[in-house]
């Protein structure tokens, strides 16, 4: 099935998908990698910037590029979601995060909190960093450039019709990944 | 002699490497397109349309325009060897502002992002000498996505080559979608265990689909590409039938006690460029 959603899409809307459908979203996305990941975790949620549950997390370390003093985004694809698993479900738990982007997969202890607080693990095509940045609209924020450097910041980005995001993870307990394996 | 413009020169190497795609892994994408079905197929026609997109718009194809990575082979005759190095790192600086590159040089230690692609033994250069006046360069980008799942293998010669095709494939598929599939695998075998890594790297040289003039270690590159393919990792480890494009071997001697295997791992953004100077300072890039 192919979906059309507006982040950061209800918690009815995420039980409705299963992995292989292919969706496409419009809102906003936040990037974080490693580092912020390790930075947001040892914050508390008041205190940032930004509000991560009304958006859908996007594990990307972007190239920017800042013309006429504003940021755009020139390549923009996603990095492999396993460095994340040591983290993930903390992060989902605390950030009541719905819908991941990423790409290669990620494990049993993201599968089951993806499980038990509703939100799917979505697949973006690795290295598809041109396409990826057409469909960013607008760069309404950027949080720790100076610490953490360009890959490592949290970009905030408006995107339209933002995929094909394949469901490879799904509220339910499944995963394309481990069905593979099998 | 106008440094500058091989400077300049070098730039439009590295250009070329990040926003085009050699024409021997397009053709291969779409063979892939066309066998591909479901879930595989949408990720083969996204990777072709960015692919059009990077270059119609020149924009790097992936964010992650790699660690800045040369093969140099070096005319004994050019008459500015001395210059060549540097002329490399500047270009590389130039680069990381002009194509843009992602500032991709992190200190182990301190953290720092250095911020214009250079830092200790980066750009990482590979130099190697031959006869005549011409300098030859070849760029090829890594990927950290892909990078991270290069393996070394210090196996017992006992296994023999039946064991070296297993490790090969049985990384492969431990790897899964990490390497960003379908991926161009080079494997190095013998010499010790930096050369059969150096090995690995360079078998990601050769155009995919060419085959070793060896005809033992050509099919043993058939072999592991269909093994790795009938795994059903597919492109990006959503399942399909291509997870990889190629698979090259090289090899070298090895001690009687030792079965080095070096395994490199390429993404499907197989990123190659290359240039050559002249001793009057004339360019090209191909």
């Amino acid at each position: 099935m192919e979906y059309h959603f507006k982040l950061p899409g209800s918690k009815d809307e995420i039980k409705k998908l299963h992995i292989g459908d292919v969706i496409y979203v419009t809102g906003k996305i936040f990037t974080a990698r490693d580092e912020a990941h390790h930075m947001m975790l040892e914050k508390d949620k008041s205190s940032l910037p930004f509000d991560p549950s009304e958006m859908a997390l996007f594990h990307c370390g972007p190239l920017m590029k800042k013309e006429n003093n504003k940021w755009k985004v020139v390549s923009a694809g996603p990095t492999t979601s396993s460095r994340m698993e040591i983290f993930e479900d903390k992060f989902i738990e605390k950030f009541g995060i719905n819908i991941i982007i990423g790409k290669g997969g990620m494990g049993k202890r993201t599968e089951k909190a993806l499980q038990k607080y509703i939100c799917v693990y979505t697949s973006y095509t690795g290295g598809a960093g041109a396409l990826a940045a057409d469909k960013v609209e607008e760069v309404p924020g950027v949080y720790w450039l100076e610490e953490l450097g360009m890959p490592e910041a949290a970009w905030i980005f408006k995107v339209k019709e933002f995929g094909p995001l394949v469901v490879a993870i799904d509220s339910h307990g499944e995963s394309i990944y481990r069905n593979l394996k099998k | 002699m106008n440094f500058d413009d091989i400077k300049q020169g070098i730039v439009k190497l590295i250009r070329k490497a990040e926003t085009e795609l050699p024409s021997d892994v397009i053709k291969a994408l779409k063979n892939a397109n066309k066998i591909e079905e479901g879930v595989a197929k949408t990720q083969i026609e996204a990777i072709l349309k960015n692919i059009d997109l990077a270059k119609n718009t020149k924009r790097p194809m992936c964010q992650d325009t790699g660690i800045q990575t040369f093969f140099v082979t070096v005319g004994i005759n050019f008459p500015y060897i001395s210059k060549l190095k540097d002329l490399i790192t500047y270009a590389v600086k130039i680069a990381t502002k002009e194509v843009p590159l992602r500032p991709n040089t992190v200190d182990p230690f301190t953290g720092e992002n250095h911020k214009d692609n250079t830092g200790d033994n980066v750009p990482y250069i590979t130099w190697d000498f031959t006869e005549g006046s011409d300098v030859h360069i070849t760029a090829l980008p890594k990927g950290g996505g892909s990078e991270n799942m290069s393996k070394l293998g210090m196996l017992k010669p006992g296994v023999g080559l039946e064991g070296v095709k297993d490790f090969v494939v049985d990384e492969m598929i431990k790897a899964a979608g990490n390497p960003c599939p379908p991926t161009v695998v080079g494997v190095g075998i013998g010499g010790g265990a930096d050369l059969a890594m150096k090995l690995g790297k360079k078998a990601l040289l050769r155009p995919v689909g060419d085959r070793h003039k060896n005809k033992t270690i050509a099919a043993m590159e058939e072999e592991l590409i269909k093994r790795i393919n009938d795994s059903g990792i597919g492109p990006m480890g959503l399942g399909g039938k291509t997870t990889v494009l190629d698979v090259h071997i090289e090899k070298a001697h090895r001690h009687p006690a030792s079965l080095p295997v070096g395994i490199a791992v390429q993404c499907w953004a197989d990123r190659r460029a290359n240039m050559i100077i002249h001793s009057d300072g004339s360019w090209e890039v191909k």
